[in-house]
């Protein structure tokens, strides 16, 4: 079926991506599943922490499943991707199993870091992570810089959940208009939370650079309905009232639904039925990732050098010198 | 007892006006203060006492801090003198030191020394150097604090140590507290002090209480920058330590203290400048000496230490080779089991202490 989606604010740029966008069912169905297992992933992920089994710092992506899926989509696998801490969204859009992040998240041997990384830290082939320093406004505009001089391939997405930590926007950017920093480079301002508006304005994008003409800046508007953190409650710089407008008029997954509901593309009960699956995957994953065995010790020192002899590293004392290999 | 807990919950203003008027005439009360609200008390005070004083960081201001430790302050002193700043460290460190140029005494909070590394060059170059770049014409107020050295699962990127960093360099003074008194009187000190000062906090310790005594919650309570503290004396082996670690080599004492090992346990309190000659003193009475830091072996705290000893007098009173215990040379793991190996622990402390008196 064919919906309008809507039109994107456009910056230097003379026309943006359509305003209708088809979907056939096996999409409509895969993005489904897609989106609800981030949810379902990230709730679990609530729960765990929660417990104590996971640890640390946790950053959840409820709530902006739509972009992550959108944009894996307007994309090829064989691209490459980098983001920063609020990765799991992308770790699964980007080849990772839920068994190897929710491994990941509680530290387990068969987690897609091996347990070393954590939940900043998660890789696969062509993601970059999965990064815990952020803080650069500057380095930001030094990219933009090369990257326009060199008209280098490169798509820079601002996934604008409207707070920085505790900060809203208002208090912390002169200027809101995060599609517009880019200044020369060409830039667009979209719903994040309709998958399908990110798919149209992710493949333009992706056109845009791959003929040729350099960088471009896609802002996604988006929302997050956790804290910045597990240890944000999330509700001190703004209203549960906020929060739960955008869950009961924005929310990317139900928008999807009524979309293919209302159009006949899918039925009440097919759509139950991926949920029950969604359920049990990430029920197996939580299980996997709570009972599968800690990284053993030996592995403490490995991975420092790549293709590098083996080596010895110091442990806390003179006296302990423990083995380290490529 | 319970009154006097009740206060504590209200505020330390009340505590203090609680001990002068019921304990007037009786020797001075102790009160239990984390080192959360030590800091805290001490950059109210310092707030106060200097209009010139004013704190800027991510979050410090109307979300009380990332880890509390400005609670209130924002509440009390308005957005002139606490001030939130976007995710932006170059930029924002680099406003502190123009600030401090300018006559201001900036604090300047890392929401952990990790970040610092995004504005290490204004650190260094801008803040440290420049007084002895200008001849002595400019001086740079300001002090750099924030949390350092490992937490609890949080990985790789927010673990680091920064103590040797910073305290290799000329121009900075580094210092890292371990009890609330220390971070009450130290801190009062780097903000008085005229000079930049990197205060290296550690997350683990915030929620600690420890005694303060009645002196020490005085509002012109001063520790002086540069000497060490011995919080435990001992004849057998000098046991050198900084911020958390102190805690872990206090408790090894006492383990070994059972079977008739006295440990001197010194607090460095800071890292730069070292306060060799309390470290001397001590290994020409105990002939023994190890190191204990959270940080990485090499380059670090602890080589700088027994190269020190090394040079000095005390060489020729070490009956053993001075060791050093310190985090495993790897980049912090995530993984529970994994990370707890990779930093020092009690028993690590107790061994090296052992084999050094059995050398």
């Amino acid at each position: 079926a064919t919906f309008d989606i809507k039109k994107c604010d456009l910056h230097k740029l003379e026309e943006g991506p359509p305003l209708q966008a088809v979907l056939t069912r096996e999409e409509g169905l895969q993005y489904y599943r897609t989106m609800q297992t981030i949810r379902r992933m990230e709730l679990k992920a609530d729960q765990l922490y929660k417990q104590k089994i996971i640890r640390g710092f946790c950053h959840l992506y409820d709530g902006q499943e739509a972009c992550a899926v959108g944009i894996e989509t307007g994309i090829n696998l064989s691209d490459h991707l980098i983001t920063a801490y609020r990765a799991h969204g992308y770790t699964l859009t980007r080849g990772g199993t839920v068994r190897e992040i929710m491994a990941e998240l509680t530290g387990r041997r068969g987690g897609i870091a091996k347990g070393k990384g954590g939940s900043m830290h998660m890789y696969t082939k062509h993601f970059y992570g999965g990064n815990g320093i952020v803080g650069a406004q500057g380095q930001i505009f030094e990219t933009y810089n090369m990257a326009s001089l060199w008209k280098l391939p490169c798509i820079f997405i601002c996934e604008n959940n409207k707070y920085g930590m505790g900060t809203s926007v208002e208090r912390a950017a002169a200027s809101t208009d995060y599609y517009k920093r880019g200044d020369f480079i060409p830039g667009l301002r979209l719903d994040g939370m309709d998958v399908l508006c990110v798919r149209e304005a992710t493949k333009f994008a992706a056109e845009h650079c791959r003929s040729g003409k350099g960088p471009i800046l896609m802002e996604l508007q988006t929302y997050r309905y956790h804290g910045h953190s597990m240890s944000d409650p999330g509700v001190s710089y703004r209203t549960r009232e906020e929060i739960q407008e955008v869950r009961s008029k924005s929310d990317p997954i139900s928008m999807l639904k009524d979309r293919m509901l209302s159009n006949n593309m899918a039925s009440v009960e097919e759509l139950k039925e991926i949920d029950v699956e969604v359920r049990k995957e990430i029920e197996d994953a939580a299980q996997f990732a709570t009972t599968d065995p800690e990284p053993p010790l030996d592995d403490l020192c490995n991975h420092i050098f790549y293709n590098d002899p083996p080596m010895e590293v110091r442990g806390t004392n003179p006296w302990t010198k423990l083995k380290s290999v490529s | 007892m319970a009154s006097l807990r009740c206060l504590l919950r209200s505020g330390k203003t009340a505590v203090r006006a609680v001990l002068r008027r019921e304990f007037h005439g009786t020797p001075p009360a102790a009160v239990q203060v984390t080192v959360r609200d030590a800091l805290n008390q001490a950059m109210d005070e310092e707030l106060e006492r200097d209009e010139r004083v004013f704190l800027l960081g991510e979050e410090v201001a109307q979300y009380d801090g990332a880890y509390k430790v400005s609670r209130g302050l924002w509440k009390k002193y308005g957005d002139k003198r606490i001030i939130d700043t976007p995710i932006t460290e170059m930029g924002f460190a680099g406003i502190a030191v123009g600030a401090a140029m300018a006559g201001l005494r900036p604090i300047c909070e890392f929401m952990t020394f990790n970040f610092s590394m995004q504005a290490i060059d204004q650190v260094i170059n801008s803040a440290a150097k420049t007084y002895y770049m200008s001849a002595g014409r400019q001086s740079v107020p300001i002090v750099f604090r924030g949390p350092n050295g490992a937490s609890a699962g949080v990985a790789a990127q927010h673990s680091q140590c920064f103590a040797a960093w910073y305290g290799h360099c000329p121009g900075l003074k580094v210092v890292s507290p371990w009890s609330a008194e220390d971070a009450r009187g130290l801190l009062k000190s780097a903000i008085r002090d005229d000079n930049p000062v990197v205060f290296l906090e550690n997350e683990l310790m915030y929620g600690v209480p420890f005694e303060m005594s009645e002196e020490s919650q005085s509002k012109d309570f001063l520790i002086p920058i540069g000497k060490a503290k011995i919080e435990r004396q001992g004849n057998h082996i000098t046991v050198v330590s900084h911020s958390r670690m102190v805690s872990l080599c206090l408790d090894a004492a006492a383990v070994l203290a059972k079977e008739g090992i006295e440990c001197e346990v010194i607090n460095m309190r800071t890292i730069r400048p070292l306060d060799a000659e309390a470290i001397e003193t001590s290994v020409m009475k105990t002939n023994h000496l190890i190191t204990v830091e959270g940080g990485w072996p090499q380059f670090g705290v602890g080589g700088e230490i027994l190269a020190r000893i090394m040079e000095g007098p005390a060489f020729n009173y070490l009956d053993a080779p001075a060791v050093r215990v310190t985090g495993v040379d790897i980049p912090m793991p995530y993984a529970k089991i994994l990370e707890d190996n990779s930093v020092p622990q009690i028993k690590d402390i107790i061994f090296s202490v052992k084999k050094t008196l059995n050398a």
